[in-house]
């Protein structure tokens, strides 16, 4: 990848506020790039992270948070500018799109009137102007009827067809990246591939760059460009898509990938054992350390940091118990 | 006959289907109405016959007997009830033993007052209920939350009574600010009635002379009046703001980049503002309620001072009248209310 | 094992520190304080209530704190006495009206079905009525008086506690604990007693605590308007009262119109912080 990328995040860290006092810590030391048109996948599971850095991004974070390190966003930093610059890029230049389409759009609001506000807000148009916009955008991501459905309300469509409407509304303001969080989430599996293959139709036709945030794995094999893998906050594993899902290097993406239905070589489902370790209790050293089958005695002290193994590599174990041996058996 | 009655049911549109079997319960809830004042008039130990004839009367037995006779109570129980409601539906509600008038009559004479004060009331407490509300849930757990804590509470704690005193004391004694106590200035020709509410007709005959003074005489009792409810709106505004502001489409709002009055206004308020309307149905029942101590004190010649006068006088008749009248009130505004609730929310109407 | 101590210590002592919210703890000491003074009352009370020995209609002076009223006697101390009529009463009504409205509530809510049904529906209709002029009617009916104004107020303030106590117990029904007492074949009561009781306890409490301060205010609308505690009886409400009539004689209402202001602040004070401190479950069932 040349050029300075559209997106690039350097050592994002995040805390919250806890009610006794102290901090908790739900990102650290985050690094992250999204090039121009690309699809940059984000994995993790619950808890790992991923959505409090997808705020962190927008500005939404609740009160009380802390944010430090940069990203910068076409040669701005977000965490640095003011509240008001922030405010203008938000909806403008990059959008969100939400996990349950069921309880992201206004219930009581009409279709018409979600997708038009933002726009007249932006750019301070006429509401003709931004209805025709509006409609130009349903019609691309193939709602039926646009001129219709604007006039209906939210709970008149299915999940999927919502989620294209959340969607379209993203795309008004003609953004430059989409921070999609969990899109497919909440839907059903055939849904899910219509909507993914519409993310990859609008990179095409738009020349979007998207940040595609994800617990799964499939979903990311099915779009993404580069995938990173988040775990107890902290960036563990990241390159291009083909190298980390077909041969992943940290442990963590190995267990993640075995547990993928139908994947994993060697005889089908494997979950992880043990459970994700909450905010509020990270163990020390490496993480991932007490549900690493590879534990090494220095896992349990020392943080990893992440290290390139390649040109456009990247994993945070210093075990790398996954490397490909030097001697290949043939 | 029951599948034809039941297809065309749910043939008919949602909103209209929805409004008719709210307007049965409603109906449904009016009888039962008529049912509790007519067991209340039975429970209560107090002997009919004596509290209405007075002891010279009650202690000759002819009397006493042409009495129970006249007034069916030498008949059961369930016969006196269908005697009762019977003379409900005819709108007799027996006579006041103050004025000697039919009770319709006096309610009908009296109840425009009340309502015309409960409605300035209710504007007063909805803007400053909604209004602290929202401030209380955007500073949340900051000092203007904690702030507005302590004084809803102490709205919802004042003596309505003493707290019309006071406000007469200070604004019409002290200050001069209130012209004082009743509807108009004694020797002001009431305007032409077309509602009753004097403010209105008074704009609607386009005198605005007495509009004016129609409004520096219902200001203090409305504000007095409108100090109880205006804490529980602002507590409930809050609450039901809180829950708004978490949801996903608030965020969602927000990551569109709209400014946070318009976040604030149109996306969190609009779902509070059903339930706050919810609310506000129930806080008028209590505010016509509340409106007995007020118009005691400032001599607002409506329902509450008929109602004070009766009691004072033991009238149940009267009484029993002002609790149906404002019983069957309440229902009907709660009944609005849900209306107005599934007119709001289209996900409403099943 | 560690973790999940560390984790309920932590919870514990967050609660305790709600516990002592400023605005509780000044609540409990307001109602304290007046309970303390409700019961030395003729100890401190520098004048007897009923005593008409002062002049009449004094101003508040260094004799009389509060002034006196039109019989010449001490309002200071009639204040003061007045904290032995309203606490009591209103303490007397909001334990029987809980105490009828939490059986019948929970009759409801264990039988369910027609039994349910009828209890409930009354209690909608008890809540259509407005309370403090459905109480003046009962009251007319069995005659003024302090404690027939508590009776008629019982009357209409049941449903609230029948409502909470009924969905409570609806909610707990379902709770596995519950379900398998029954299973094992313990009759409905024994259940009903053993298992239920210590668990809507809190709840309860909590609603008697906001309640008391709304009973207290209603008593003394009671007796302002006449119906409740009579003269000379120094009851705060009737002293409002009889202070409206002399208008420009300020201190005769204020003072025991403060103290009513203060002793409902007091119990919404409590109440409201007590609301927040308890369990996130049982809470939605007071709102």
């Amino acid at each position: 990848m040349t050029g300075a990328p559209l997106l690039d995040v350097t050592d994002l860290t995040v805390s919250l506020p806890h009610p006794d006092g102290s901090r908790l810590f739900a990102v650290r030391d985050l690094n992250l790039r999204v090039g121009a048109g690309q699809i940059a996948g984000l994995a993790g599971e619950s808890g790992s992270g991923k959505s409090i850095t997808s705020l962190a991004l927008m500005g939404l974070l609740p009160d009380g948070a802390k944010v430090s390190g940069s990203a910068m966003f076409e040669g701005r930093d977000l965490l640095s500018m003011s509240a008001r610059d922030r405010a203008a890029l938000r909806g403008r230049q990059m959008a969100m799109i939400f996990q349950d389409p069921m309880t992201a759009l206004h219930p009581m609001l009409s279709i018409g009137r979600q997708m038009t506000e933002h726009y007249r807000h932006h750019f301070a148009t006429t509401q003709a102007k931004a209805m025709r916009r509006a409609e130009e955008m349903l019609d691309l991501v193939r709602i039926p009827d646009p001129r219709g459905a604007l006039k209906r309300s939210p709970h008149q469509f299915s999940g999927g067809m919502r989620q294209r409407i959340a969607i379209a509304m993203a795309l008004c303001c003609e953004p430059t990246l989409i921070i999609a969080d969990e899109p497919t989430t909440a839907l059903d599996v055939t849904v899910q591939a219509g909507i993914l293959r519409l993310f990859e139709r609008l990179r095409g036709e738009l020349d979007l760059s998207v940040l595609l945030i994800t617990h799964d794995l499939g979903v990311m094999s099915a779009v993404a460009d580069r995938v990173s893998v988040m775990y107890a906050g902290r960036l563990v594993e990241g390159g291009a898509r083909a190298d980390v899902l077909t041969r992943p290097r940290h442990p963590y993406t190995h267990g993640l990938l075995n547990a993928l239905p139908g994947a994993g070589g060697s005889g089908g489902m494997q979950t992880i054992p043990g459970l994700p370790p909450s905010i509020a209790t990270h163990p020390p050293g490496c993480a991932f350390h007490p549900r690493c089958p590879f534990c090494a005695p220095s896992c349990k002290v020392d943080t990893p940091p992440l290290v390139a193994i390649s040109d456009d590599r990247r994993i945070a174990c210093p075990i790398d118990p996954l490397a490909p041996k030097k001697v290949t058996a043939s | 006959m029951m599948q034809m009655i039941r297809s065309g049911w749910y043939r008919l549109p949602g909103l209209l289907r929805f409004t008719l079997g709210r307007l049965v319960v409603g109906a449904l809830l009016c009888v039962g109405v008529t049912f509790i004042s007519f067991t209340l008039t039975q429970v209560v130990p107090g002997d009919p016959v004596m509290a209405n004839l007075g002891e010279r009367a009650a202690s000759d037995p002819e009397i006493v007997a042409l009495y129970r006779e006249r007034y069916g109570l030498d008949q059961s129980l369930p016969e006196q009830y269908a005697r009762y409601l019977g003379r409900l539906l005819q709108g007799d509600l027996g006579e006041s033993q103050q004025t000697h008038r039919p009770v319709a009559t006096d309610l009908a004479t009296y109840m425009s007052a009340t309502i015309e004060l409960a409605i300035v009331a209710m504007i007063l407490a909805m803007a400053a209920g909604v209004a602290l509300g929202i401030t209380a849930a955007v500073w949340r757990n900051r000092w203007p939350d904690q702030a507005i804590r302590v004084i809803s509470l102490a709205g919802v704690s004042v003596p309505t009574f003493w707290l019309a005193l006071v406000c007469l004391y200070v604004f019409f004694f002290k200050l001069n600010l209130s012209p004082g106590v009743g509807r108009l200035g004694p020797g002001t020709p009431a305007p032409p009635t077309l509602t009753g509410l004097y403010t209105f007709d008074a704009l609607l005959s386009g005198q605005w002379g007495l509009f004016r003074e129609a409004l520096s005489y219902i200001a203090l009792p409305a504000l007095v009046l409108a100090t109880y409810t205006t804490g529980i709106v602002t507590r409930f505004t809050r609450v039901a703001m809180l829950d708004s502001l978490g949801n996903d489409y608030v965020r969602a709002a927000r990551a569109k980049g709209l400014p946070a009055r318009t976040v604030i206004l149109r996306h969190a308020l609009r779902p509070a503002l059903a339930a706050i309307v919810t609310v506000s149905g129930m806080a008028f029942g209590r505010m016509l309620a509340g409106a007995v101590l007020v118009e005691s004190v400032y001599s607002w010649p409506g329902l509450g001072l008929y109602a004070y006068r009766s009691a004072l006088t033991l009238d149940l008749q009267a009484i029993m009248g002002v609790s149906l009248i404002i019983a069957v009130i309440y229902i009907l505004v709660n009944l609005g209310v849900d209306i107005l609730y599934a007119v709001i929310d289209p996900r409403i109407r099943y | 094992m560690a973790n999940v101590t560390t984790n309920t210590h932590r919870v514990g002592r967050k609660r305790r520190s709600e516990w002592m919210q400023p605005l509780g703890l000044i609540g409990a000491t307001i109602l304290i304080a007046f309970a303390l003074i409700a019961i030395v009352a003729p100890l401190v009370a520098p004048y007897d209530p009923l005593a008409q020995e002062a002049r009449r209609l004094m101003p508040p002076s260094a004799d009389h704190w509060f002034g006196t009223d039109q019989l010449g006697r001490d309002v200071f101390s009639r204040v003061i006495h007045g904290a032995r009529l309203s606490l009591p009463y209103a303490l007397q009504l909001v334990v029987m009206a809980g105490i009828l409205g939490t059986v019948l509530g929970a009759i409801a809510g264990f039988f369910g079905g027609w039994v349910d049904g009828v209890i409930m529906r009354a209690a909608d209709l008890v809540l259509a009525f407005p309370d403090i002029i459905l109480a003046m009617a009962v009251v007319a009916a069995l005659g003024p008086g302090l404690f027939n104004a508590v009776l008629a107020v019982v009357i209409v303030s049941w449903p609230i506690y029948a409502r909470v106590a009924r969905s409570m117990i609806l909610t707990l029904r379902q709770e596995p604990f519950v379900l398998s007492r029954r299973l094992l074949g313990a009759s409905s009561i024994r259940t009903l007693w053993s298992e239920i009781r210590p668990n809507i306890t809190g709840p309860l409490v909590v609603l008697v605590a906001l309640e008391y301060g709304h009973a207290v205010l209603i008593l003394s609308g009671l007796s302002f308007l006449g119906l409740g505690a009579q003269p000379p009886a120094a009851e705060w409400g009737a002293m409002v009262s009889e202070g409206a009539k002399y208008f420009d004689k300020w201190w005769m209402s204020v003072f025991p119109g403060l103290a009513i202001l203060m002793v409902v602040m007091a119990a919404n004070f409590l109440g409201d912080t007590l609301r927040d401190v308890i369990d996130p479950r049982s809470k939605r069932h007071l709102s």
